[in-house]
């Protein structure tokens, strides 16, 4: 006899533990699949985890999950190719009992979750691969097939929350593939450092975290961002372009990100550490427009599997785990009114993301990804421009600061007419408004 | 600045549990790879896993994969890319992600 559920979710990343965690909570009979020898092993995050979705989910889990540093700065910058103009906010108001962002290690918060839903009530199993949706005369999905020995089952409900790639959603006609503009490859390594230098380097005491977030020369005129993450006893860095701009350059990501690392305003930070991890990951950046259809007859779509990730301000775990929770409360909702789990019931999954910051932020940038696609100057002719600026500014030299002045703007225009300028400023205000 | 980058060094800090002889990622039809004018897939992936071979086309080996799909994404127009996570357990498992 097949085994039936009343909903399996497919993958212990943040969005399919929000879900399966949810579910099991109010008493559902819940079956968790992840692929991975353990949650988290194929998971790969830069990491700043935001506390307030998680807090909705778990409000207490402040007492155990197992974070790195609470951020009290944020820094932005700039790089040219020897220098880096930027800014920092800090705040000891940061310092706070509840903090609202931490830096993470994403196998460690993974496992933790996952210790989590099982204490709930949830059963979840490893080291196995959903292969296929299992849909019924009607093209219900029913269940699913495992790539484990007889490993059909079923469920009132399939969420999806099985990542970027989505390759179930792809495979039964639920999604395109995607495009390679409306994706990111990212790649870091986790550098092992005395704690000590942590702290000195960035100024920090006791769990005190900074995050860079980086733009500029080293993404090679590419669309794209780099990052470095103060963690306990390690520093994240890393890199990620569009896959389209990948694709047209010649430059091999880990290169790239070695550039990055022997930058020489990158380097004295991280200099002495130890490289004990090298991963890469996409990321779905495609935004509003990219977001595909959300639910049908049995199924549901979470997370990076949905689209549902903020480029502009590099949220993505946040989405997928409020997205998980959403999905998983539609079902509960159902269940209670006994009401079948068919696509026209479902649409109330799509409703309360509508309804929430999730769609709303999406939404909010929807043209900001095309406006990055087609304007490489934000990536290549500003970076130079300013940090050329900054250098004139900074330096005294006996030249009049009036002269500086005019020599700057001159500077502007020459890399991009001022209309151009003009219309980038609009351009970029459009897309955030 | 030119640096040299060896990519081996990097994945040897990786943990992966391998499945012999059971690649989860195929070229479907060298033919495609020896007419294909990108060859993107060299550049992108970021494990090294695919290189140009001296017959012109492409040689790949799946073993320091991290399993990040960007080679099938940047193949979708030639389909050449037979593309799938490998079974249950195995592949590249992440100490810290
Ligand atoms: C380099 C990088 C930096 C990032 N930085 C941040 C950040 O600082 N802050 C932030 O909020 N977000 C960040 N993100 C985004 C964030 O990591 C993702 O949005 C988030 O992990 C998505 O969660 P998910 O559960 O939807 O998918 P995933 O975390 O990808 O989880 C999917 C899970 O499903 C499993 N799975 C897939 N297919 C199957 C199958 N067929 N059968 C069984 N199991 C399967 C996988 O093994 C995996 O465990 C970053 C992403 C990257 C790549
Ligand atoms: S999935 Fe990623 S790492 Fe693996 S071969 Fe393709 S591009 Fe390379």
């Amino acid at each position: 006899m097949v085994e039936k559920f009343d909903a399996i979710v497919i993958g212990a990343g943040p969005s399919g533990n929000a879900a399966a965690y949810t579910l099991a909570k109010q008493g559902l009979n819940v079956l968790q699949l992840e692929r991975g020898e353990y949650p988290g092993a194929k998971n790969v995050q830069g990491g700043i985890m935001y506390a307030a979705e998680l807090e909705k989910i778990i409000p207490d889990f402040r007492e155990d999950c197992p974070t790195e540093r609470h951020i009290i700065e944020q820094r932005i910058w700039l790089l040219g190719d020897d220098n880096y103009i930027g800014t920092n906010y800090r705040s000891d108001a940061f310092n706070s009992d509840k903090p609202n962002r931490y830096t993470i290690i994403r196998a460690n918060i993974d496992k933790w979750f996952s210790e989590k839903i099982r204490e709930a009530g949830g059963l979840q199993i490893c080291e196995t691969t959903v292969t296929e949706l299992i849909r019924d005369a009607s093209g219900k999905v029913i269940g699913v097939r495992t790539d484990r020995e007889g490993g059909e089952i079923h469920a009132d409900v399939v969420i999806m929350a099985d990542g970027v790639n989505a390759l179930l959603a792809r495979r039964t006609g639920f999604q395109q593939e995607l495009a390679p503009q409306n994706v990111a490859l990212a790649v870091k390594e986790i550098l092992f450092i005395d704690p000590e230098l942590i702290q000195q380097r960035f100024g920090l005491k006791d769990e005190e975290g900074v995050v860079i977030e980086i733009m500029g020369k080293v993404t090679k005129g590419m669309v794209g961002t780099a990052f470095l993450y103060t963690n306990k006893e390690s520093l994240t860095i890393g890199i990620g372009c569009l896959i389209s701009d990948f694709k047209e350059g010649s430059i091999p990501p880990y290169k790239m990100l070695e550039d990055l690392k022997n930058h020489p305003v990158i380097k004295p930070l991280i200099e002495g550490a130890e490289m004990k991890e090298y991963a890469a990951h996409m990321i779905p950046e495609g935004g509003y427009k990219a977001v595909p259809q959300l639910y049908g007859d049995g199924w549901m779509v979470v997370g990076d599997a949905a689209h549902f990730n903020n480029a502009a301000h590099r949220e993505g775990s946040n989405l997928a785990m409020a997205s998980g929770r959403m999905a998983a409360e539609t079902v509960i909702e159902l269940k209670q009114a006994g009401k079948p789990c068919n696509a026209a019931n479902l649409a109330a999954y799509k409703k309360k993301l509508d309804d929430s910051f999730i769609m709303k932020d999406l939404k909010k940038y929807r043209n900001l990804p095309g406006i990055m696609h087609e304007n490489k100057q934000f990536f290549g002719a500003y970076p130079d421009t300013l940090t050329a600026a900054a250098h004139s500014w900074f330096t005294v030299d006996s030249v009049d600061k009036k002269t500086k002045e005019k020599e700057i703007m001159k500077s502007f225009v020459k890399k991009r007419s001022i209309m151009g300028l003009v219309g980038d400023a609009i351009k970029l205000v459009r897309a955030v408004r | 600045m030119s640096i040299v980058v060896k990519i081996e060094e990097k994945l040897y800090q990786n943990r992966y549990i391998v499945d012999e002889s059971r690649p989860h990622i195929q070229i479907r039809n060298d033919a495609v790879c020896k007419s294909c004018e990108s060859q993107a897939c060299t550049v992108c992936c970021p494990a090294a896993c695919y290189t140009k071979n001296e017959t012109g086309s492409v040689t790949l080996a799946t073993d320091g994969c991290l399993e990040c799909g960007t080679c099938r994404v940047v193949c979708q127009d030639k389909e050449n890319i037979q593309w799938d996570y490998p079974r249950g357990g195995y592949g590249i498992s992440y100490k810290f992600g």
